[in-house]
């Protein structure tokens, strides 16, 4: 059980673990629509499991998908042949791919944002890492005929809002992302079929970028020659322009002032430290780690115990691919007794190191902030 | 009868949304005058416990704001009437000016 949740707005129920079905007991964040956080500790494993992976929805009314019936309609004014393919044809008339890759909500580590923000207030485990199954979006555009002229690719859930007045979940991507080799359209998580809460019977998977594009319960494909209309794209999910200059740009939502968030953060977190910990002087702590980046690896993970003075490496472990989470550990003897801060960081191999302070934007996005944790020697 | 009619309603939602969401009961809110306005005008789209993880930061106008955002954008058919007894309620209970 982690106690400490340092950091997060005094409203959040600390600790309020709740089950939804199928999955083992969560942060709850809100029941309806339902925002379930993993816990830190969770991630001891690389890959994390079905049952244990985080739960994010925009909209209240989440239906039972029936596999037999389900469709995924694929269209639009920029493909010649619009078609419907059934969760076995998707299965079966595709190259199947298989990769891990991390999803991470843009808003992962909202709640930590100092001054703090309105939204989900997520700690740190708005992330999960996972192995996908699934077809290329790109094979499926392919079949359907794509033009020239295409700019978006559109996408839209089963999931709606309560009131026909909310605008509908409805996200797109620019077509040079939508015909990566990487982005695919999932039916299976961890050798398993997704579960309800993360989008049975197929999703979206988009390596690298927020979770917002990784629409859940998928049942439209529109490849666009205009760019998409929606609340989603147009007014949420964005950053101010200039800020993030690393990230990858998705021009054709550019507005004067504002672009969506795109990729997501350089990242580690210390999986088996908790904040006030005891241990002994003399004997050897082992720290265990997690890091990940939007996809060009992490070159290294650094600790300090000194307050940021200086850093030594820590020990990467097995590498499952470049969008997946890289494990890392990191062991060290305390000489003498007291308080003690230990204090993580990611570099990826652009260079990019996490920020000591948090980039201010006005929804919470990209807090990839260097974090300590107290711990004690005695 | 329009609260017991927001209730029902919200029943019905939740039934067909989520089984986690009998668990909503066990949110409770501050409890004063405005109490049942800002239940019956927010609990139609969610549960309520999206105004306790939003406190206490929020000064007025950020309560003022997140109220508009809900009507203009989220379409939430809440009385223009009702609009500055919410804000007040949940800036009194949950924010901080």
């Amino acid at each position: 059980m982690r106690l400490a949740r340092a950091g997060l707005p005094s409203g959040v129920e600390s600790d309020m673990l709740d089950s939804l079905p199928g999955k083992l007991p969560l942060l709850k964040h809100s029941f309806r629509p339902p925002n379930y956080e993993t816990p830190v500790e969770y991630f001891s494993d690389t890959i994390t499991p079905n049952d244990r992976f985080f739960v994010r929805w925009h909209h209240a009314y989440i239906p039972e998908i029936d596999a037999a019936s389900w469709r995924l309609k694929i269209g639009g004014d920029a493909v010649e042949r619009p078609f419907d393919l059934t969760l076995e044809q998707l299965k079966q008339e595709f190259e199947p791919v298989e990769l891990v890759a991390v999803c991470q909500c843009a808003g992962n580590r909202r709640g930590l944002c100092e001054p703090h923000v309105p939204g989900v207030q997520w700690g740190e485990g708005a992330v999960g890492n996972a192995g996908w199954r699934g077809a290329r979006l790109r094979d499926i555009l392919t079949r359907a005929g794509l033009r020239l002229g295409a700019v978006e690719v559109a996408f839209n859930g089963a999931d709606r809002p309560v009131l026909g007045a909310t605008p509908d979940f409805v996200k797109s991507l620019p077509v040079w992302k939508a015909v990566d080799d990487n982005t695919l359209v999932a039916y299976a998580m961890n050798g398993s079929p997704l579960p309800h809460w993360n989008g049975f019977p197929a999703r979206l998977i988009v390596p690298g970028w927020a979770g917002t594009y990784w629409v859940k319960q998928i049942t439209g494909v529109s490849a666009l020659t205009q760019p998409l209309k929606s609340f989603w794209m147009n007014s949420a999910y964005r950053i101010p322009k200039g800020k993030f200059p690393a990230d990858d740009r998705f021009l054709s939502q550019d507005s004067e002032t504002t672009t969506p968030v795109t990729e997501i953060d350089v990242l580690s977190l210390m999986t088996n430290l908790r904040e006030g910990q005891r241990f002994s002087a003399g004997r050897p702590v082992a720290i265990q780690g997690i890091a990940w980046d939007p996809g060009y690896g992490i070159r290294r993970v650094e600790i300090s115990l000194d307050e940021g003075r200086t850093w030594q490496s820590a020990t990467l472990a097995a590498d499952l691919g470049r969008f997946s989470f890289r494990p890392w550990r990191f062991t060290f003897t305390p000489r003498s007794r007291g308080d003690l801060s230990v204090v993580s960081r990611a570099i990826n191999a652009q260079g990019i190191v996490q920020t000591e302070a948090w980039i201010a934007n006005p929804a919470g996005y990209h807090n990839n902030v260097i974090r300590k944790i107290g711990i004690h020697i005695v | 009868m329009k609260i017991l009619a927001v209730v029902m309603a919200t029943v019905s939602f939740t039934i067909l949304a989520t089984a986690a969401a009998a668990d909503e009961s066990r949110i409770h809110l501050i409890d004063d005058a405005d109490a049942a306005t800002v239940v019956s005008a927010c609990s139609v789209c969610h549960s309520l416990d999206y105004i306790q993880m939003n406190s206490r930061f929020l000064k007025r106008a950020g309560w003022e704001a997140e109220v508009a955002k809900m009507i203009k954008v989220m379409g939430a058919p809440i009385p223009e009437a009702d609009v500055p007894r919410i804000v007040d309620y949940l800036t009194r209970n949950y924010g901080i000016d």
